[in-house]
């Protein structure tokens, strides 16, 4: 690694590697849940999954906790993904990675919820 | 840098390592594997989580959930039950009832601690330096060297109230200026890494987990003194805790953060390791100033004391590792921060090494004063079932006991010595109903008379003769005056020995005296030992504990 010369290059460093360790820390300004049970796997929620992480990736946002979870019992609606973002849970129903990936564009990181999607709200 | 949704930490202190965790993590980059979930797990291996009875531990964050005594064999159900399908497998959960994945602020082993010292443990990777630095590491030495002057350091250590946690509590900052105010073109820092207490691994937990917090508590000793050169006086037992600090060191020069112009200021400052072969007295200042110049590891009379003629003769500061660790935390959030925890005259936190008759052994970190109830009880789980608390023995072999009837004492410099006992490094064996404490005293004895370097005959000569009537007393052949010549002779020895090892030696059996003195009337003039450990020559004992179950 290139030598560390000022403190200013220090905390450079630093933010660049804290967003690395984010996600040990519990809080983050987003949730994203995924409902990872067999109906939920059948119908594609690991290609979502992936989609997800790709784009986060993508946009260099690492402000997110990904948890997965079991079914909840919308079968129907599988692949269901969960936002959590301002204090709002918003649901969405048979999502797709492409779908995914907007959502992660515009919910996860800009705060607009695609409302055509939307399944429920809490 | 990559984005990963899980972080599954592994503990790979050398407890849990010990308790069938090697090999965990390449067991779990296999399963990984098989999944294809390489990209999005990051397994990494961290230090000492604290909990060690409960080793092999792993931590899964975002979530936080905590896995106890994980085998190699529990990879393939963890990696495809929780990291494929998000179920957390619940037979290794910690095991609390009211909640169904208990995560770390949830369990009061972890929740009821402070962790200053220990704040990266178990939650970095020890052998990455940008982690360390992404919880702010390097920061205060920083601060130190582009803001502040070595007066203001030092400054800043003394209004702390910092005080040594090697054992004898001597105020830090008082022992930076007094090697700050001697003249010389050469000065020395040394971590006195050489721990030997039976039972106690708190500064082996620091450097295996957090490596870097003591380089930089060096560092900026190092700026306050004047000095350009440390040591790390570290024994050759810790294998692990030197191949970690040896990647911290190369990692560090390689930042320029050891080295020459640190910062770009004229500041310059190397670390060097040094081993020692695991003598008990090497621990002790002057001796281990004598091993790392090659010679025997002998105590020297003091003064002049290290501070004055230390190492090849120049200035010397010598402190222990957890007062290191402490330093860039003082240096960064102030003196007051510091001091919002532990009492008025012992600021901080301490670290524990609690062993013994307790349900969760391993480290914990409480603020200083802490009563001794809190940390057995609430922190340790208590007694295993069906036992009573009967003493804990703080200090190691340099310390004493605290009997059940002061299970309220606050833990701190103050309190400890008024009960015949110090704080020592940190050690903390708890003991039963089934432990006899002129046995404990004798055991204690026993490693000091082993380890006495022989230089100064009251030490090698009179710890000696004081086992001998201990050996005596717990054979049954043991007469009353035994137990006056013992305080005689112990009371002799601390005021005569050379150094620390022979002046606390008597310390085991002094307390033990104070305390249970009814138990060795009972091992001489009934010929018994009331907890039925020693054995009595022709009395026949029953033994009255017949099952013991761990809870």
């Amino acid at each position: 690694m290139d030598k560390i010369k000022s403190i200013e290059e220090l905390r450079k460093l630093r933010e660049q590697a804290q967003s690395f360790l984010k996600a040990r820390q519990g809080e983050a300004k987003a949730k994203i849940y995924i409902s990872m049970g067999t109906v939920g796997i059948a119908a594609g929620a690991r290609d979502v999954l992936l989609a997800i992480l790709d784009e986060l990736q993508k946009r260099n946002f690492t402000d997110v906790q990904i948890i997965e979870r079991g079914s909840m019992g919308l079968d129907v609606e599988e692949p269901v993904v969960v936002v959590e973002r301002d204090g709002v849970k918003v649901f969405y129903g048979h999502v797709t990675p492409d779908m995914a990936r907007e959502i992660v564009a515009s919910h996860v990181i800009n705060g607009q919820i695609v409302s055509d999607w939307v399944i429920a709200k809490e | 840098m990559k984005i990963y949704r899980i972080h599954a930490l592994i503990c790979a202190g050398a407890q849990c390592l010990a308790a069938g965790g090697n090999g965990l993590e390449d067991a779990l980059k296999e399963e990984l594997k098989k999944h294809d979930l390489t990209e999005e797990v990051n397994i990494v291996e961290t230090g000492c989580m604290g909990s060690c009875e409960l080793g092999p531990l792993m931590v899964v964050y975002p979530e936080g959930v905590i896995y106890t005594k994980v085998k190699p064999e529990d990879a393939a159900e963890i990696v495809e039950e929780h990291f494929l399908k998000g179920r957390p497998v619940k037979r290794l959960l910690w095991k609390q009832e009211e909640k169904r994945f208990p995560t770390l602020s949830e369990v009061p082993f972890f929740a009821k601690q402070t962790k200053i010292v220990l704040r990266n443990c178990g939650l970095i990777n020890p052998e990455d330096i940008n982690e360390y630095i992404a919880q702010g590491g390097y920061e205060a030495l920083a601060k130190a060297l582009t803001e502040m002057t070595p007066e203001d350091v030092i400054k800043v250590i003394k209004d702390s109230g910092l005080r040594g946690r090697g054992g004898a509590g001597f105020p830090t900052g008082q022992k930076w200026e007094f090697a700050y105010k001697q003249q010389s073109d050469t000065k020395y820092i040394i971590c006195n890494a050489d721990e030997g207490d039976p039972g106690a691994y708190m500064d082996r937990s620091v450097l295996e987990g957090d490596p870097h917090s003591v380089l930089e508590g060096m560092a900026i000793a190092g700026y306050a003194i004047g000095a350009q050169k440390g040591y790390i006086y570290i024994r050759a037992e810790y294998p692990l805790a030197v191949k970690r600090l040896e990647i911290a060191i190369k990692q560090a020069r390689a930042a320029g953060l050891l080295g020459k112009n640190i910062f770009g200021t004229n500041f310059s400052f190397d670390i060097e390791l040094r081993m020692g072969a695991g003598a008990f007295v090497c621990g002790e200042e002057t001796a281990l100033i004598n091993s790392i110049e090659g010679k025997r590891g002998e105590p020297r009379k003091k003064p002049p004391f290290p501070a004055q003629k230390g190492v090849f003769g120049k200035p010397t500061v010598i402190n222990n590792v957890e007062t290191l660790a402490n330093v860039p935390v003082i240096i960064e959030k102030g003196a007051q921060f510091f001091r919002k925890f532990g009492t008025e005259k012992s600021p901080g936190t301490k670290v524990f090494a609690l062993a013994g008759k307790v349900n969760i052994t391993g480290l914990v970190e409480v603020p200083l004063g802490t009563p001794l109830r809190t940390i057995v009880f609430d922190i340790g789980g208590g007694i295993p079932e069906g036992h009573t608390f009967k003493a804990a023995q703080t200090g190691g072999p340099s310390g004493g006991v605290i009997p059940a009837e002061y299970l309220d004492v606050p833990m701190d410099y103050e309190n400890l010595p008024q009960l015949g006992t110090i704080m020592g490094s940190g050690g903390l064996i708890v003991m039963d109903e089934t432990s006899c404490m002129v046995d404990v005293a004798k055991f204690f004895l026993k490693f000091t008379v082993d380890e006495s370097c022989g230089k100064c005959t009251p030490c090698r000569e009179g710890t000696r003769q004081m086992l001998n009537i201990l050996e005596k007393i717990t054979s049954g052949n043991g007469t009353m005056e035994d137990i006056d010549r013992l305080e005689k002779l112990g009371n002799i020895i601390k005021l005569t020995s050379l150094c620390g090892l022979g002046q606390t030696a008597p310390n085991p059996v002094l307390s033990t005296l104070r305390y249970f003195r009814d138990e060795y009337i009972a091992h001489i003039k009934d010929k018994k030992c009331p907890a039925n450990v020693c054995s009595m020559r022709g009395a026949k004992n029953e033994r009255k504990v017949v099952n013991r179950r761990p809870a």
